[in-house]
Formats: structure tokens, C-alpha cells, sequence
């Protein structure tokens, strides 16, 4: 063990590994909110309770059917997609010619529908959710213990992350979603079906909070507030990246994380504000957020 | 004159509406396979309505567009489109966050028999050369004419709806445009072309259509057209 500015490595190393794990969740949540403004131009604020729908959906599973973890990163990302699918058929659908607010207004109304349901079948306290065998214990690197579930965690999100960039930015199927981003009427015109695009674009937005929500469970306790709790600090997130840039969203969910630990470890008193104070400075600075686009 | 023929398209009685505005009152018009046909008018007559009516992105449209026969009105555009329609827009929609070569990949193959890749480059050199650059809008404004005809080439469509080619372009890319309208109807398209350039039209076209307030008023053929110089000039008010 040696100290940094006084601070033992143990106590840095460990912070920082929070906030990477904090950041690889802001990253996902991030990367989701990106994809489905960029496409749907709707606020999703319905995120935070389809992150916490995913967490559920695992813990049932875990207890009801006996589905593992593993098996839990395949299905629960598919319902919760099928979720999101019917939800933008029934109801987003009508929104997309209307103003930002109407869609902010539904998908909020939607989230604490959805959390107050939870909350009403099974309490507002949380509950464990196991670590998978493979993944217990940890590792001792000398200079701080790193425990394999949250390595998992950082190195699992990073693939996600990358995997979507990749697929959005380098894929002939990313090009068109990225064409239809910015002209869906012509785009349909070329012969594309560009609402059934739509349709699973949110689908795979949704998929990818319950992908998150999964991966939280045995972090957080699993509860029907969980979702609210973080989505706040996400929307900071993406406001600060700028809304629609997927590598922005990506970059800034993790970068944020980091600083967020950090500040932990410094001046611990404003661990839970940093995110707002960097926003609200990119904010008076850059309005269209780090890597946003339009000015 | 009369078709014996079926046409490749049929127009009778079109109208459409963007909100509450009534733009085509009933035009009526068709385009037999392998023609080049141009429409004419002021600005404002509703050419690019047209055009975009038959496509399906307009607010609402009535009446009858068939092609081959089959009845498209109540079709989605993604559906006219596979029917064998493709849609070379006024502004041209080359999309920024696209490079070129995604540009020119973009539009699905909707019928077999698009034109290769290769023969697209041979009508447009250009764009071979510049198929590296990172973003579409970055090609100037003849280079993005070409590559936005050259991507609805591929796709197997056999009827090309363009509009206004030759837009603001140098009289040099308005000559290349110009040849490869030949070029293609060599090769079996057919063609509906939106034109303020009269000019132009003219080296490229088979036969006219006339547009005022949203009606066709008047048509004729490439060889009628020295006889109606003067009523055309009316027409259009030059």
C-alpha cells in the first residue's frame, strides 16, 4: 500500500473503481437515451423504470423460475425489448410529430406508473440479488482489491457500449438508422420501412437499460426506486455529452463515473452534486452539450 | 395522341394537400417505358408536388397513380418505392452524417437489375475519386447531383423521378448531367424530370407536360416544340 496527496491507494484505487462501475451503468443508460432521442426525438424518461423493470424481471426470475444470471443477460433484455416494442406501438408512436414535452410528459407518466406497480406488489425495500458463482471473490493487485463481479461489470458495459457504437456507426444498418435520424421521409422513400425502424429502435433502447438493470442487480438491491434514483444523474449525463451522440454519451457516462469516485476521495461533500456542477457549466458554456452537434 | 400501350405511369385526377393547402387540382398525365418526360411550369405550378405525390410524401393526396398498371395511391412511400420508383429529390438529400460511400449504398436494391456499381462510376468518374470523403455534404454541389441520381441507379427501380438536376450547377456539370439522362434512357430508364431550365430540357426530353395552378394544361413532343415556342414562352413567362 503507498498514498497518493496523502490519500492511501487502497482508498483511491477503491473509488475509483466505484466510479467506473456508477460510470459503466451512466454509459448504458446513456447510450440508450442517445439512440432513442436521435431516432424517436423523444425524451425517454421512462429509462430509469425500464432499467429497474430489467433489475425485476432478473430477481423474479432468479427466484420464481430458477433462471441464473447468465441465462438472465439473454432473456430479460428481449422482454424488456417486447416491452418497449408494445409501448411505442400503443403509445409513443402518436407523439412523434408533437412537441419534445408531450413525449417527456407520457414516458414520465409512464415511469411512475411502472415504479408505483412495483412498489405496490412488493414494498419499497430492496432485495439481493446474488452474485453468480463464477463471478465471487476477487482479486488482490496489490495496490487495492478488485472484486471479479465489477471488473465483469466495467469490461461487459465497455463491449456493449463499443458494440453499439460500432454497429450505429460502422454498419451499413447503422447508416440507414443514421439517414432516417436525420431524413426519415426520404429515407422511406429509398423503400425502408422506416417505422418499423422506429419501432425497434426503442425496443433496443429498452433492451439495453434492462441489459443494465441485470448487470445492477447484484451491485444495488433491486428495488422499484432504483431506476429514479438513477436516471437524474443520467439525464446530467447526457445533457452534458449532448443529446444524440452516441460515442458523447458513451465517453461522458464513463468519464463522469470516474470523476464522480474521485471527488469522493477529495471532497467528499460534493461527491453528489459534481455531476450537476460540471452541467450546469457545460450548460452556460457549451449548450449543446461536449459532443453535441447542433449549437 | 393516343396510347395503345399501357403506360410505365398513369396520373388521372392527382390532388394533394400540404395541411390545410390545396396544391394539385387533378393533373392528369402518363409516361410511357423508356421515355424521358419533363414537366414545365412557373414556380409555385406544382412540379415538385407532383413528383412527391407520386412518391407518397405529401400530407394527402387523391386520385389515381398507377404504375404498370398497378394502383399505388393508397401505398406507403417504403411500398411505391419497392414498386419500382425512385426519388431523386430538389435538395438533392445527401445525408452529412453519411460518407459518401454510405451515401451511395443507402437505398435498398427494391427489383433485380439495378445497375452495377461499376457502371455507375462509369457515368460518374467523379465519384469514384471521392468515395473516401467522410461526409456526403462535403462534395460540392455537382458532385453531391451525382452522387444523389448515382445512389437510384443501383437499386433496380426503372422509373427515376428527378428533380431540378440541374439546379444551381455550372453550365460544364449541367452538360454531364445532361448526358447521362441520354445514358440512362440508352440503357432502358425511364425518366420524369422537374425543370425550370428550358434549355435544358429540351436536349434531354421526349415529350412535355405543361403545369399551371396545380393542373396539367397543355403537353407535346420534342418535334412539336419549335412550333409552340411562343405559347410556351407565355407558359412560363420568359
Amino acid at each position: 500500500m503507498f498514498e497518493i496527496f496523502g490519500i492511501p491507494s487502497t482508498a483511491l484505487f477503491g473509488q475509483l473503481l466505484i466510479g467506473l462501475i456508477n460510470g459503466s451503468f451512466y454509459a448504458l443508460l446513456s447510450l440508450g437515451l442517445a439512440v432513442i432521442f436521435g431516432m424517436l426525438n423523444i425524451i425517454n424518461f421512462a429509462h430509469g423504470a425500464l432499467y429497474m423493470l430489467g433489475a425485476f424481471t432478473a430477481f423474479l426470475l432468479l427466484h420464481y423460475a430458477g433462471v441464473d444470471y447468465w441465462w438472465a443477460l439473454v432473456i430479460v433484455p428481449i422482454v424488456v425489448g417486447i416491452v418497449g416494442v408494445v409501448i411505442e406501438r400503443l403509445l409513443l408512436q402518436w407523439l412523434y410529430k408533437l412537441d419534445h414535452l408531450y413525449g417527456l410528459l407520457l414516458t414520465f407518466g409512464l415511469a411512475l406508473i411502472i415504479e408505483g406497480m412495483f412498489r405496490n406488489f412488493f414494498g419499497a425495500s430492496g432485495r439481493p440479488y446474488q452474485i453468480p458463482e463464477l463471478l465471487r471473490g476477487g482479486q488482490n493487485l496489490g495496490f487495492m482489491f478488485l472484486p471479479n463481479y465489477r471488473a465483469w461489470v466495467v469490461f461487459f458495459s465497455a463491449v456493449v457500449c463499443f458494440s453499439t457504437w460500432f454497429l450505429i456507426e460502422r454498419t451499413s444498418l447503422g447508416a440507414t438508422l443514421r439517414a432516417a435520424t436525420e431524413n426519415p421521409t426520404l429515407v422511406r422513400a429509398f423503400g425502408i420501412n422506416v417505422p418499423r425502424m422506429i419501432m425497434l429502435t426503442y425496443g433496443f433502447g429498452a433492451a439495453l437499460a434492462a441489459l443494465a438493470g441485470v448487470m445492477a442487480a447484484p451491485i444495488y438491491n433491486v428495488s422499484p426506486q432504483m431506476g429514479s434514483d438513477i436516471i437524474i444523474v443520467v439525464f446530467a449525463v447526457v445533457v452534458i455529452g449532448g443529446m444524440g451522440s452516441i460515442l458523447g454519451a458513451v465517453l461522458t457516462g464513463f468519464g463522469l463515473g470516474i470523476i464522480e469516485g474521485l471527488t469522493k476521495v477529495f471532497f467528499p461533500e460534493a461527491s453528489n452534486t459534481v455531476v450537476f456542477v460540471i452541467m450546469a457549466i457545460v450548460l452556460l458554456v457549451k449548450p449543446a452539450g461536449l459532443f453535441g452537434r447542433r449549437g | 395522341m393516343l396510347n395503345v400501350r399501357t403506360p410505365l405511369l398513369a396520373v388521372n385526377g392527382l390532388e394533394a394537400w400540404y395541411g390545410e393547402s390545396h396544391i394539385l387540382h387533378g393533373a392528369n398525365f402518363n409516361v410511357q417505358e423508356g421515355e424521358v418526360v419533363t414537366l414545365l411550369g412557373r414556380n409555385g405550378a406544382g412540379k415538385t408536388t407532383t413528383l412527391k405525390s407520386i412518391m407518397g410524401i405529401v400530407g394527402r393526396r387523391a386520385g389515381s397513380v398507377r404504375l404498370e398498371g398497378r394502383e399505388l395511391i393508397n401505398c406507403t412511400s417504403d411500398q411505391i418505392a419497392r414498386a419500382g420508383i425512385a426519388f431523386c429529390p430538389e435538395e438533392r438529400g445527401i445525408f452529412s452524417s453519411l460518407s459518401v460511400q454510405e451515401n451511395l449504398l443507402l437505398p435498398p436494391a427494391v427489383k433485380p437489375g439495378g445497375l452495377p456499381l461499376d457502371q455507375v462510376f462509369e457515368l460518374f468518374p467523379n465519384l469514384k475519386d471521392r468515395l473516401a470523403a467522410s461526409q456526403g455534404t462535403k462534395l460540392s454541389g455537382g458532385e453531391q447531383q451525382m452522387l444523389a441520381i448515382g445512389r437510384i441507379l443501383r437499386t433496380g427501380a426503372r422509373l427515376l423521378l428527378l428533380d431540378e438536376p440541374t439546379e444551381g450547377l455550372a453550365p460544364v456539370i449541367i452538360q454531364q448531367i445532361g448526358r447521362t439522362i441520354g445514358a440512362l434512357k440508352d440503357k432502358g430508364f425511364t425518366i420524369l424530370l422537374v425543370e425550370q431550365n428550358f434549355r435544358f430540357a429540351s436536349t434531354v426530353a421526349d415529350r412535355y407536360y405543361i403545369m399551371e395552378h396545380g393542373r396539367i394544361v397543355d403537353d407535346f413532343t420534342n418535334s412539336e416544340l419549335e412550333a409552340n415556342t411562343d405559347k410556351l414562352h407565355a407558359y412560363l413567362g420568359v
